[in-house]
C-alpha cells in the first residue's frame, strides 16, 4: 500500500457464531493505508454481512470494547494496523477465548465485573490535615499510577492460560484484578489489608509468571514486574517467611494510622 | 458466583493456536540455553579438577571449603567424607546459586514454558489439562527464594574477593607475589559484575530493599536503593541470560587455561 488511493484486496477470516458453536468465514474487502482491523471488519458488516456483531467504541484505544484475537494474538482491533499484518494470507479475528460467546466477535465480559466487586474498596487512613486533606509524597503516588493506566480491556485475562486454557476463574482473580489490587495495596494512603484474601480466595499462587499478560497490555503496563511479583512477595512476607515473621514479633508492623 | 456455569470455549489441545508467527522459537531457545547450561554445568562440577590457574579460581568452584588447591579454605577433602561419595569441591556449593536461579522469578516462566509446556506459548494450547501452578506443592517451595538471594548476596562478595586476587600474580621462581591483570583476572571481574547485576536487580531484592514500603519517599536510603534495583530489573531477563553464559565461560577459560589449551595473556 504505497499511498492513500491505492486499495488492495484482503481476506479476513472471522469467527461467526455464538455460545453454541460456529466457525470461520471468509470475507475479502478492499483496504486502504493507515486502516486498522476494525475499520476492516467494519467495512466487512457494513457491506457483507450486516449481521456480524462487534463491540466497540472509541477507536482510540481507551475504551477496551474491541478486544479480540488478531492472528491468534490479543489485541484491540482499532489499534492493530492493517500494515502490521501479512496481507498475502487471510487475518484470522475471532473473539476472545476465556469468557463465554455471546455472537461473532463479542464475548460476555461480565465475569469481571463481579470479580471487581469482590475486592475490598480503598480506606484512606486519617487525614493529616485539620482540613481533611493528606499529604504523599509523589514518587509513592508515581508508582500506583502505572496500575491506573489500565483501560479493562481484558485482554490480559484472555491471554492468561489459568483462565483461558484451565478456567480456574472460581479461584483466580486473573492480572487484571491482581492490577487493581495492586494500585490499591501499595496506595500510600490505603490501610486495607487484602493479603489474605489474595493468598487464598483470589489465588495469586496460580500464577506461574509466563508474563503473557504484560506482553498483550494496550497500555504497556508492567503486570508482571511491578504488580503481581511486588504483590507476591507481599504475600510471602506474611505467609511463607519464617524470618519476616520472626522480625513482627520483636518490631510489630505501625498501625497504617499512625503514620 | 457462577462461574462454574459459564459455557467457554473448549481449551486447545496442545501446541494447537491460531498465531502465525514462529511461537516456538523462543522457547526452544530457552530449552537448548538453559539444558547447555545444565549439562555443562554438571559435567564440569563432576570433574574435580582443572578448576584453578595461577591466581584464578573457576566461580563454580567458588568458594572452595575443601579441595586441593591453594584457594582451598579448610585444606584438602575432609576425612570424614564418606569414600563412597564422590567429591568436588563444586558440589559442596554449586546448589546455592543454582537455586536463586531455579526461583528466580524471570527462570520460573521461562522454563515452566519451555521445559513444561506450561503454557508453551502465550496463547497457545497445553498438553495438560489440570494445573494448580504455585499454588500448592511442590511448586510452592519457590517462595523460598529470597533465602537464596541472601546466600547468594554473599556470594557476590566472595566472587569479588576472587577478582580481587586473581590481581595477585606469584612469580613461580622468587615466590614473589605481584600486582598485575591477565585476559582471566578481566573474565573473573567482568564475571562478579554480571552476577550484580542479576542478583541487585532480583524482583526479591527490589521488594526487601524498598518494595514492600508504600511510603518509600520517606526512605532516606533504601529509595535510592530501590530505584537502582527497579533500573536493574527492567533488564532481569538480559543480566540472567549474560551472567549465565559468562559464568560458564570464566569456568571454561579457567579450565582451559589450566589444561595448557589456552595461554592467558597478561596484560599489566
Amino acid at each position: 500500500m504505497s499511498s492513500t488511493d491505492t486499495q488492495i484486496m484482503i481476506t479476513l477470516r472471522i469467527w461467526r457464531g455464538d455460545a453454541n458453536g460456529g466457525k470461520f468465514e471468509d470475507y475479502r474487502t478492499p483496504v486502504a493505508e493507515g486502516m486498522v482491523v476494525l475499520d476492516a471488519v467494519h467495512r466487512v458488516q457494513a457491506e457483507q454481512a450486516n449481521d456480524m456483531a462487534v463491540r466497540w467504541n472509541c477507536k482510540a484505544g481507551k475504551c477496551g470494547s474491541c478486544s479480540a484475537e488478531i492472528n491468534g494474538k490479543p489485541g484491540l482491533m482499532c489499534m492493530t494496523q492493517l500494515t502490521h499484518l501479512p496481507l498475502d494470507e487471510p487475518i484470522t479475528i475471532e473473539p476472545m477465548r476465556a469468557f463465554p460467546r455471546v455472537k461473532d466477535l463479542v464475548t460476555d465480559v461480565s465475569w469481571n465485573y463481579r470479580v471487581k466487586k469482590r475486592i475490598k474498596p480503598f480506606k484512606p487512613r486519617k487525614p493529616d490535615a485539620s482540613d481533611g486533606t493528606w499529604r504523599m509524597g509523589q514518587a509513592d503516588v508515581d508508582r500506583v499510577q502505572e496500575f491506573r493506566k489500565c483501560i479493562e480491556c481484558f485482554l490480559c485475562q484472555d491471554v492468561c492460560h489459568v483462565l483461558r486454557d484451565h478456567h480456574l476463574h472460581e479461584e483466580f482473580i486473573g492480572p487484571r484484578f491482581l492490577v487493581h489490587i495492586a494500585a490499591l495495596e501499595m496506595h500510600p494512603l490505603d490501610t486495607e489489608d487484602r493479603l489474605p484474601e489474595l493468598k487464598e480466595a483470589n489465588g495469586i499462587g496460580y500464577c506461574n509468571i509466563t508474563k503473557c499478560c504484560t506482553k498483550v497490555c494496550p497500555e504497556h503496563i508492567t503486570i508482571t514486574d511491578n504488580a503481581i511479583i511486588p504483590l507476591k512477595e507481599r504475600v510471602v512476607d506474611e505467609y511463607y517467611d519464617p524470618l519476616t515473621r520472626l522480625w513482627r514479633l520483636v518490631w510489630p508492623k505501625k498501625n497504617p494510622n499512625d503514620v | 458466583m457462577s462461574e462454574a456455569r459459564m459455557s467457554l470455549p473448549v481449551a486447545r489441545g496442545f501446541g494447537e493456536t491460531t498465531r502465525r508467527d514462529k511461537w516456538w522459537v523462543t522457547p526452544l531457545v530457552v530449552f537448548l540455553g538453559l539444558s547447555a547450561f545444565i549439562v555443562y554445568s554438571t559435567w564440569a562440577a563432576f570433574q574435580g579438577k582443572h578448576y584453578t590457574h595461577g591466581p584464578y579460581l573457576s566461580p563454580f568452584y567458588s568458594p572452595e571449603l575443601w579441595g586441593e588447591s591453594p584457594h582451598a579454605w579448610f585444606g584438602p577433602r575432609p576425612s570424614w567424607w564418606p569414600g563412597w561419595l564422590i567429591f568436588s569441591p563444586a558440589l559442596l556449593i554449586l546448589w546455592m546459586p543454582g537455586g536463586l536461579r531455579v526461583t528466580c522469578y524471570y527462570y520460573r516462566g521461562a522454563y515452566y514454558k519451555a521445559f513444561w509446556a506450561d503454557p508453551p506459548s502465550c496463547a497457545v494450547g497445553e498438553p495438560r489439562k489440570s494445573y494448580w501452578g504455585e499454588n500448592k506443592w511442590p511448586l510452592l517451595i519457590q517462595n523460598i527464594h529470597r533465602y537464596f538471594l541472601y546466600i547468594a548476596i554473599v556470594f557476590i562478595f566472595l566472587l569479588a574477593h576472587d577478582a580481587w586476587k586473581a590481581m595477585w600474580f606469584t612469580d613461580p621462581v622468587t615466590r614473589s607475589t605481584s600486582f598485575g591483570i591477565g585476559l582471566g583476572t578481566l573474565v573473573l571481574t567482568v564475571n562478579v559484575a554480571l552476577l550484580g547485576g542479576f542478583t541487585f536487580g532480583c524482583h526479591a531484592f527490589r521488594h526487601l530493599i524498598g518494595g514492600k514500603l508504600d511510603q518509600l519517599s520517606t526512605a532516606k536510603i533504601r529509595k535510592p536503593l530501590y530505584d537502582c534495583s527497579s533500573c536493574l530489573n527492567r533488564s532481569h531477563m538480559a543480566w540472567a541470560w549474560i551472567s549465565l553464559f559468562w559464568v560458564a565461560f570464566s569456568d571454561v577459560y579457567v579450565r582451559l587455561c589450566s589444561m595448557g589449551i589456552w595461554k592467558d595473556w597478561r596484560i599489566i
